[in-house]
């Protein structure tokens, strides 16, 4: 492969790409592409299946030479999977069934008559009228660079990657770049890890670079284990290229020959076009032996993890690598000294190698024009939980809470009231509504008591028990602690315990101090970074919603109604009915009363699952 | 104290073949054994002594060792799982929904606290986040996906999959 | 040479130095539960934390190196509060059953618990879950005294190179224990007992026959003999607070009487005994072309080890019983004819520094009067505890010595407990045997010291002999690759499980990590029994006057058909995993 190679691939595959090749907004492009989404949530909604009766029925039409069939990366708003986006129209089929897809090809492909019944419905003006994508809420505010190929290309295709630019970087650090130059640019850009507490990956490259050693190591953090975060996953399912390249723009950085990407085993189809990737990429010389001629080697290996959230902390997935059970190293050495295999090693998450290859080919001013003043360019969050628009988000660093949640997130449905955001999985903290005009940053997320880890974003309403909600996040790390150091060990399981206390309506006041000192006991004397921001969930409740754990404390009470053992059910007599729907439903015959009067919850025998609740048209049944 | 020797080992010459090839392949590559277990894993299902004890043999480790490591990672099993394998996602998105109450229901169904109903039909898990969040609360059978579900359709979605 | 100051104390050391051996070398002990040197350096326990200037959090100065001009602060009411909370909250997974403990008064962590005035009931919820296993009969694992400092899963898998222990689980469920759950019993562990050694609580120890032997002592039908071997008297020592490398040869005598032993023999006459069958041995399978090189078989982890790693080279391992087992054997047969009693009436209790020797009395073919030549074993600090129930003031005993005819013994077999010692042992009698002419210096010097692997080429008689010693199974290992894939020359080859020998047996004194970390333990115990041999006025095997008459009116010569049946052994290839 040479530069007038690569050139020649990128014309061919930008004519073959039609209208996606360039801002897949444009509708003076003619030529009609469908796009199936096949990200994880849309793939679990039959997307393949989607995929193949398109293809299917495209045939059938006659139309197979005038309409490609696609499978992209995620879209991100997964809220509305499967998804379908049909050009040059860009009409965005939401919750598209197999069954949908004859109906859709015959209006649409057939006819030229968009099919607006099967839109989102954000994207029709009246008199069905398309809105582009670009102008709904959702897309409006963001600002895609690492999601920038999820959505808009094959990534089974290292032509389409090639045709937006892919692999450009990587020739041209070859080419026209020392080590110190790329040091230099990535310094200069500001970029920080992704993955979790936000080191610089100038600095980190800079360090391995000056480590002297026969053999050095690249590394892709891709054990994306934060329960409610898949960026990660979305750019390795979406854009797999952009990581394979910023992997080597690295790898020549530091002098290093050889890459792992270390994946979770839970995310097949990353895997899978990861696989892929490598060989394409192998195949067109842009991988391996001698690259672009330069005499530059770099081989890329998938490992898999096996499920241990610890191994997302940089030793621990290097000793798992190695062969071993995933338990942290103590620190120094650092990675950059002595990682994998005892070698100088750097690690990186997937996102924060998806800004590398468009900071190198667009200048580092480019990049740091954007974000805060500490905080540069953009950061994907995984919006979740009682969110009407669940899906994945990229906004520049410094927006507000409240514009992701309320604007692109389309705020919390079912008229509920907002309690708390939770970023940064269970090393983060809970975020109270008064903190929602805080702009989101590295710094400013700590600052409030949690942090960016990997950008989960999980909304919670007035039915969430915050007490509950950081013993969940306990029990997660409990279970996920490796069990090498002491305070991490029993320090969890003992404040867990205490957890249980306050949730079952059996703790004392002192037990919150307790809580709080243990945590910061935990904080202070863990071995790795699990254990050092366990307690976040804790702390920052107990800091934002104290009242709620006093609650449960002294009135024995949980305000959100969740915790079993402080909730009993009964029925107000002046408003039941006696329609006898919820003594019918009871599983344990705790409900008793005749037709037509009023009936009675038996609270010794109720087990407080909720159905008569639930089942009552009347809303005589109260939770208290 | 011993293990759980639920169902005897009935591993096919075809398997050990395989895994033997496997190994083979692995001889000289470094950090072997978490790609050794993965792969049993692959042949067999679940990872018996009989199988660890090939792969401690073959890659000169020592048993405890691979057992170590087979039981630090969720992933591994040392126990045959289910024809249907249901997993009910508990990551943080899928919780806030309800998924707790989803696992319980399912419990309450099988008659399990987890692990593998008595006639090997069924094996339940609470799996960490599947990355399909926009479903929750989520859970899978197999490779089935069943997204924003309610407590009462658990019956309806067991009654697909009979012995 | 990097400057860092210490409690504002300012200290130079060397690039790589950890801030605990900083801190050291200005007379600051820092506390630690899981380091443990040259063994386990992994920063778990989190004991040892200290503050660092400018350092986010609280950091492990076990692990820690320095770097220039670091302050570190190893007191701080942080720091003090931090330990006390991590010994809490390991208290609060432990079983407390401290009074009547077997480490009760020499624990690391009833010592730092104290140091740090814990409150161990402050912290509280579930234990994590664990089952006794007594399986073996050499040894106990209670992992409900269990701290998970993984010291003894260092030692097996590092040191022993075994590995038949391991952590299990993770988070909160994680604990020692074998592969697949199953009993140690069921594993191919070697029995060395060097777990025992390095646990700082009582979860491990070797499984006690204290009440069987005091049965014994109890039963007037029996006559109840002693035999402690070379390594005891170089160790016993320690548990009444003599300094290390003391010779307790003559107190140990008198105690062993005054519990009620009705004989006080020595293995040290058994070794020689040894020595004269295993250097006829040798001498054979040289001039008769037998299966060579030849490994020693004094030490039972290591035959046990042999067997379970290497059954291919068992044609090369001497077919002498070891000097535990000829002791008891020669006192069943020989001396109870002398005697004029019945085998059966005979009750021998040998005491060793060692666990394995009590798997080793249980194994077939060890039974030369038909009765075990062996009844009970007592390892060093066994019978340190049995003086101390007794009440015997072991410090103000006047020295014994020894009965006759079996406690007589030359310097050859007192050094038997040190690495290399068999192998002087046995050149000494070899190369007398060998030339016929008596030796010039009987000292082969060549093959003392604490190497893990030592070599050395002797001209006897013409003949160029290599011989190889090794300690340790790591080292043993190392060897047993070289023959077994025919890679090497030696002729003769010693090998002790215990890394440094017998003295450092996994039946002796128990040594705290801060011993460990001060002192040449391994050198100063062996120099006892070098002195010794020095001290002796005959100092090859073969002139031992009862070994002399021993042949003349009762075996015949080394070798004959009577000193194989009572005298040799044989060895069986043993599965490492349990079908």
């Amino acid at each position: 492969m040479n530069y007038n190679e690569l050139v020649a691939i990128k014309e061919r595959a930008l004519k073959a790409m039609g209208p996606r090749a360039a801002d897949h907004t444009l509708k003076e492009i003619k030529e009609r592409t469908v796009l199936v989404c096949g990200g994880t949530g849309c793939t679990s909604g039959k997307s393949r299946v989607i995929l193949e009766e398109f293809r299917e029925e495209v045939a059938k039409a006659g139309l197979s030479d005038r309409v490609k069939v696609i499978m992209t990366g995620c879209f991100g708003l997964c809220a509305l999977g499967p998804v379908v986006i049909v050009y040059p129209e860009g009409a965005f089929y939401s919750q598209v069934h197999p069954e949908y897809v004859h109906e859709i090809v015959e209006s649409h492909l057939v006819n030229n008559t968009v099919l607006t019944k099967y839109l989102y419905k954000e994207t029709v003006k009246e008199e069905g009228v398309i809105k582009a994508l670009n102008e709904t809420d959702f897309y409006r505010k963001q600002h895609r660079l690492a999601l920038r190929n999820c959505g808009v290309i094959d990534p089974e295709n290292v032509e389409e990657y090639i045709a937006r630019d892919g692999y450009l970087a990587l020739y041209k650090v070859l080419t026209s770049m020392s080590q110190d130059d790329v040091v230099k640019v990535m310094l200069d850009s500001g970029l920080r890890g992704r993955g979790g507490a936000g080191f610089p990956t100038g600095r980190k490259w800079m360090f391995a670079k000056a480590s002297q050693a026969d053999k050095k190591f690249v590394l892709c953090n891709a054990d994306e284990g934060d329960p409610g975060a898949f960026m990660d996953r979305s750019v390795l399912e979406g854009d797999p290229h952009a990581v394979l390249e910023a992997m080597a723009i690295a790898a020549y950085t530091i002098g290093s020959d050889q890459g792992y990407i270390y994946v979770r085993a839970e995310y097949p189809i990353a895997v899978q076009r990861l696989r892929i990737a490598i060989k394409q990429a192998n195949e067109y010389g842009l991988l391996g032996n001698n690259i672009f001629g330069t005499g530059f080697n770099f081989n890329v290996e998938v490992r898999l993890g096996a499920g241990a959230f610890v191994c997302g902390e940089e030793t621990a997935l290097m000793v798992s690598i190695e062969g071993n059970r995933g338990e942290p190293r103590p620190r120094p050495p650092f990675p950059a000294v002595k990682g994998l295999f005892a070698k100088p090693t750097i690690l990186n998450n997937v996102e924060t190698y998806a800004n590398v290859a468009q900071i190198i080919l667009n200048g580092a001013e480019w990049f740091a024009s954007m974000g805060t003043e500490k905080s540069k360019g953009t950061k994907v969050f995984a919006l979740g939980g009682k969110i009407t628009n669940t899906g994945l988000v990229e906004v520049p660093m410094g927006t507000t809470l409240r514009e992701i949640i309320e604007e692109i997130g389309g705020g919390i449905p079912n008229s509920k009231k907002f309690k708390a955001a939770q970023t940064g999985g269970p090393s983060g903290g809970c975020i109270p509504a008064e903190k929602m005009d805080v702009a989101i940053d590295y710094d400013n997320l700590i600052a409030i008591g949690s942090m960016m880890g990997s950008g989960g974003l999980i909304v919670m309403d007035e039915d969430n028990c915050m007490v509950d909600i950081a013993k969940f996040f306990l029990e997660f790390t409990v279970d996920e602690s490796c069990g090498k150091c002491t305070p991490c060990r029993i320090g969890t399981k003992r404040l867990y315990e205490l957890l249980t206390k306050v949730t079952n309506g059996t703790a004392e006041l002192e037990d919150l101090d307790k809580m709080e000192e243990l945590c910061k006991y935990i904080k202070e004397n863990s071995l790795c970074g699990l254990g050092q921001t366990a307690p976040n969930p804790v702390l920052s409740t107990l800091r934002y919603f104290r009242d709620e754990y006093v609650a449960h404390v002294v009135e024995k009470r949980c305000p959100a109604g969740v915790c079993k053992n402080l909730v009993s059910y009964s029925i107000q007599p002046d408003k039941c009915k006696g329609c006898t729907a919820c003594a019918r439903k009871c599983p344990v015959g705790a409900i008793s009363g005749t037709v037509k009067n009023p009936h009675v919850i038996d609270k010794a025998k109720c087990i407080k699952c909720g159905a008569c609740m639930a089942t009552c048209k009347f809303g005589a049944i109260v939770k208290g | 104290m011993a293990q759980n020797a639920k169902v005897p080992f009935n591993g096919t010459k075809a398997q050990a073949d395989e895994l033997e090839k496997v190994l083979k392949g692995l001889k000289n590559v470094e950090g072997a054994l978490m790609p050794a277990l993965q792969q049993a894993q692959d042949i067999y299902g679940y990872l018996p002594i009989e199988v660890q004890e090939v792969i401690a043999d073959r890659l000169g480790v020592s048993l405890a060792e691979v057992f170590g490591v087979a039981t630090f990672y969720s992933q591994f099993t040392l126990t045959p799982k289910g024809k249907y394998k249901i997993g009910v996602c508990l990551g943080t998105a899928c919780y806030v929904k309800g998924s707790g109450e989803i696992y319980a229901e399912l419990q309450k169904q099988l008659g399990i606290e987890s692990g593998i109903t008595d006639d090997l039909v069924y094996s339940l898990d609470a799996t960490r986040c599947i990355g399909c969040c926009g479903l929750a609360p989520v859970m899978t059978v197999n490779d089935d996906v069943y997204g924003k579900l309610t407590k009462d359709q658990i019956a309806g979605i067991l009654a697909k999959y009979k012995a | 040479m990097v400057n860092i100051k210490i409690n504002n104390i300012p200290v130079s050391v060397e690039e790589g130095t950890t801030i605990l051996q900083a801190a050291k070398k200005i007379g600051i002990r820092i506390p630690t539960l899981c380091y443990m040197k040259d063994i386990n350096a992994i920063g778990a326990c989190r004991i040892c934390v200290v503050e660092v200037k400018g350092a986010r959090s609280l950091v492990a100065a076990c692990v820690y190196p320095v770097n220039e001009g670091m302050e570190v602060f190893t007191d701080t009411p942080k720091v003090r509060a931090s330990r006390k909370t991590t010994l809490e909250l390991i208290l609060s997974d432990h079983n407390k059953s401290c009074l009547s403990c077997d480490r009760n008064t020499h624990c690391e962590l009833q010592d730092l618990s104290y140091e740090y005035g814990c409150d161990i009931n402050r912290f509280s919820g579930e234990h994590h879950e664990c089952e006794k296993d007594v399986s073996t009969p050499y040894l106990v694992r209670d992992n409900s005294k269990c701290v998970l400092c993984r010291r003894c899963v260092a030692v097996c898998r590092k040191i022993q190179e075994v590995g038949v222990i391991g952590p299990v689980k993770r988070g909160f469920k994680t604990h020692i224990g074998c592969a697949f759950e199953n009993d140690l019993n069921d594993s191919p562990c070697v029995a060395c007992g060097q777990c025992i050694n390095v646990c700082p609580t009582g979860a491990l120890h070797e499984r006690e026959e204290i009440d069987e032997v005091r049965a014994a002592i109890a039963d007037p039908e029996k006559i109840v003999i002693a035999g402690p071997a070379p390594s005891v008297r170089a160790g016993l020592g320690e548990e009444f607070g003599y300094p290390m490398g003391t010779n307790v040869e003559g107190k140990m005598i008198t105690a062993l009487r005054m519990l009620g032993f009705d004989k006080v023999f020595d293995v040290n006459f058994s070794a020689d005994l040894t020595i004269m069958e295993e250097a006829n041995e040798l001498v054979e399978r040289i001039q008769k072309g037998g299966k060579l090189p030849m490994f020693t078989s004094c030490s039972p982890g290591w035959v046990r080890y042999l067997e379970y790693y290497y059954p291919e080279l068992i044609p090369n391992v001497s077919t002498c019983k070891s000097p535990q087992q000829m002791f008891g054997a020669i006192v069943k047969t020989y001396y109870a004819e002398k005697l004029g009693v019945d085998p059966s009436k005979l009750y021998v209790v040998s005491i060793m520094p060692c666990t394995a020797k009590k798997f080793e009395k249980g194994r077939p073919d060890q039974s030369a009067s038909g009765y075990p030549d062996i009844d009970a074993v007592l390892t060093t600090r066994e019978l340190a505890k049995m003086i101390k129930q007794n009440g015997i003031l072991f410090n103000e005993l006047v020295d014994g010595e020894v009965d006759s005819p079996l406690g007589i013994y030359t310097g050859a077999g007192v050094i038997f407990g040190a690495t290399g010692g068999v192998m002087e042992a046995a050149l000494r009698t070899a190369a007398e045997t060998i030339t016929g002419k008596p030796l010039e210096n009987v000292e082969f010097k060549k093959v003392r010291g604490t190497k893990g692997i030592k070599e050395a080429t002797y001209d006897i008689g013409g003949k160029t002999v290599k011989v190889a010693v090794a300690s340790g199974i790591a080292n043993a290992k190392k060897i047993c690759e070289k023959v077994s894939k025919g890679k090497c020359d030696y002729t003769f080859i010693e090998i002790m499980c215990c890394p440094g020998g017998c003295v450092n047996g996994g039946g002796q004194p128990i040594m705290s990590s801060v011993v460990r970390e001060n002192t040449d333990y391994k050198a100063l115990r062996a120099s006892v029994l070098y002195k010794a041999d020095k001290k002796c006025g005959l100092r090859k095997s073969h002139d031992n006057p009862v070994i002399k008459e021993i042949y003349d009116n009762y075996l015949g010569k080394p070798g004959s058909h009577k000193a194989h049946e009572i005298l040799h052994t044989s060895y069986v290839k043993r599965e490492r995993y349990k079908k």
